[in-house]
């Protein structure tokens, strides 16, 4: 039997019949044409598929669609505002913290959650706080320098942390 | 890959979701955070017929200070039990244990309680509860810990039995879990917890069997008064592990005894 799902994702509102066995990424990516959370694996482990559940990093492949019943949900194309790129995807950006690309949505999601938690992490806390994400191109170094950048970026404007968990354009 | 069709169903009190249970009959089970359940239905390891999703019962995510006791209910998030003030000052053992379940993501959804039922033998909660001598609420009765892991994903549950609370007592002396893993978030190839309490030690073991297990031959040794490292030798007493692509049973047993030893003087704040 199909079921109702109402959400907010990145600020808009969208509504569905579905079936219980869809798994939330597969609604962001069929239903919504949200291509841009990712899938890496089948065993919850990977974090490409990371986006936020009412302000909480969350893996997307593990959560059934009809559980975002009436939540608010943000993913990688509710970073960006008005054309200019979010501080964390700027920072990504400019120190290089990606090659191939596949991981960038699920860390820049968990990035986002670790600074509205922890504004000035260590490199300690980033490496712990993004544990649940895997990379197999980079090294994870420069993907720990983006994530320092982008919390000096943030603590000097704070206004851009703000847009993080609201969502919406 | 895509879980096998299901009926779904919301329960927003206990009652309701153990009438849902009946209703859905054998093959249906609790949803709670979904960590260890989703990804056993990705693979098409379970195929539930019915799902009931807890996570509406308010009630069921709460952490109460009841005397010596503390109360943490089923639906309480590892990232809730890590970050509690009241875990912190009553059993900081536990919210040690709650920092180093699985990842971020992981934290923010899996729970107390399913962590528990799904009685992995690498769980980390259910070591805790048995070392301690916890209780398991349900809906129907209060299971002794030591009653409830029966074997591999095996529990003393009923059907239509839903875990409410776990009950630990309050102990706040010198603590240690050491937790022997690959990678951070991975699971313990081998765990050992360690907590003095009422003069004495309590050491658990997680994932050296199909259950969590208590080294009794290592408290008695300590309570006789041998050393961290003689006492340690017995942490192995009795265990028959089985092999597994990242340890096979002698290097389990090596590892309970090393991580006994560990344990036992980081908590006293050695190293
Ligand atoms: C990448 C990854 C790493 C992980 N690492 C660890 C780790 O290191 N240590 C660890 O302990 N766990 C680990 N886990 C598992 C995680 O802690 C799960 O959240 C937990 O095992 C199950 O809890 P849940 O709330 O997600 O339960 P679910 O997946 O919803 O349920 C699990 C089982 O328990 C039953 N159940 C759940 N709640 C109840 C209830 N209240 N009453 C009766 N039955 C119930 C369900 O029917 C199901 O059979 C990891 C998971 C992942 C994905
Ligand atoms: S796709 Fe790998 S964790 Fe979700
Ligand atoms: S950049 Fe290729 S997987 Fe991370």
């Amino acid at each position: 039997m199909k079921h109702k799902v109402a959400t907010t994702v990145n600020g808009r509102q969208h509504e569905h019949e579905v079936e219980p066995r869809l798994l939330l990424v597969h609604y962001l990516r069929d239903n919504l044409g949200l291509t841009g959370t990712h899938i890496g694996c089948d065993t919850s482990q990977c974090g490409a598929c990371t986006i936020l559940v009412d302000g909480k990093a969350v893996k997307s492949c593990t959560m059934f669609a009809v559980q975002a019943e009436g939540r608010s949900l943000v993913t990688i194309e509710g970073m960006a505002k008005g054309g200019e790129l979010h501080p964390i995807q700027q920072a990504f950006w400019d120190e290089h913290g990606l090659q191939c690309g596949y991981c960038t949505p699920g860390f820049i999601m968990a990035a986002a959650y670790l600074l509205e938690q922890n504004p000035n992490p260590t490199e300690d806390e980033i490496r712990k706080g993004l544990e649940g994400n895997l990379c197999r191109c980079t090294g994870y170094v420069n993907i720990v320098k983006a994530v320092q950048s982008a919390a000096k970026t943030m603590s000097a404007t704070p206004a851009k942390k703000a847009t993080v968990t609201a969502g919406g354009n | 890959m895509i879980p096998a069709a299901f009926e779904y169903a919301r329960a927003s009190s206990v009652e309701e979701a153990s009438k849902l249970l009946k209703k859905f009959g054998e093959d249906a089970k609790v949803l709670a955070g979904g960590h260890s359940l989703i990804p056993l239905m990705r693979l098409r390891l379970a195929q539930p017929a019915a799902l009931i999703d807890i996570n509406g019962i308010k009630e069921l995510d709460h952490i109460k200070e009841d005397g010596q006791k503390l109360r943490v209910g089923a639906l309480t998030r590892h990232v809730t039990i890590h970050n509690s003030a009241v875990v912190k000052a009553k059993l900081p053992l536990l919210a040690e244990i709650a920092s180093e379940v699985g990842d971020n993501q992981v934290r923010n959804m899996g729970t107390m309680g399913g962590v528990i039922a799904h009685a992995d033998a690498a769980g980390d909660y259910p070591t805790l509860a048995l070392m301690l001598d916890a209780d398991i609420v349900t809906n129907q009765r209060t299971i002794p810990a030591r009653d409830f892991f029966k074997d591999l994903f095996t529990t003393a549950l009923g059907p239509d039995e839903v875990v409410t609370e776990v009950v630990f007592p309050v102990a706040n002396g010198p603590h240690k879990y050491v937790k022997f893993r690959r990678r951070l978030f991975d699971w313990a190839i081998v765990g050992v917890a360690a907590q003095k309490m009422n003069g004495g030690w309590r050491i658990g073991l997680t994932n050296v069997g199909p259950t969590p297990v208590r080294a009794n031959a290592v408290e008695e040794a300590l309570q006789k008064g041998a050393k961290a490292e003689e006492a340690a030798q017995h942490a192995s007493d009795g265990l028959d592990p089985a092999g597994d692509l990242r340890a096979s049973p002698e290097y389990k047993k090596h590892l309970a005894r090393v991580l006994t030893k560990r344990a036992i003087n980081q908590a006293e704040g050695h190293q």
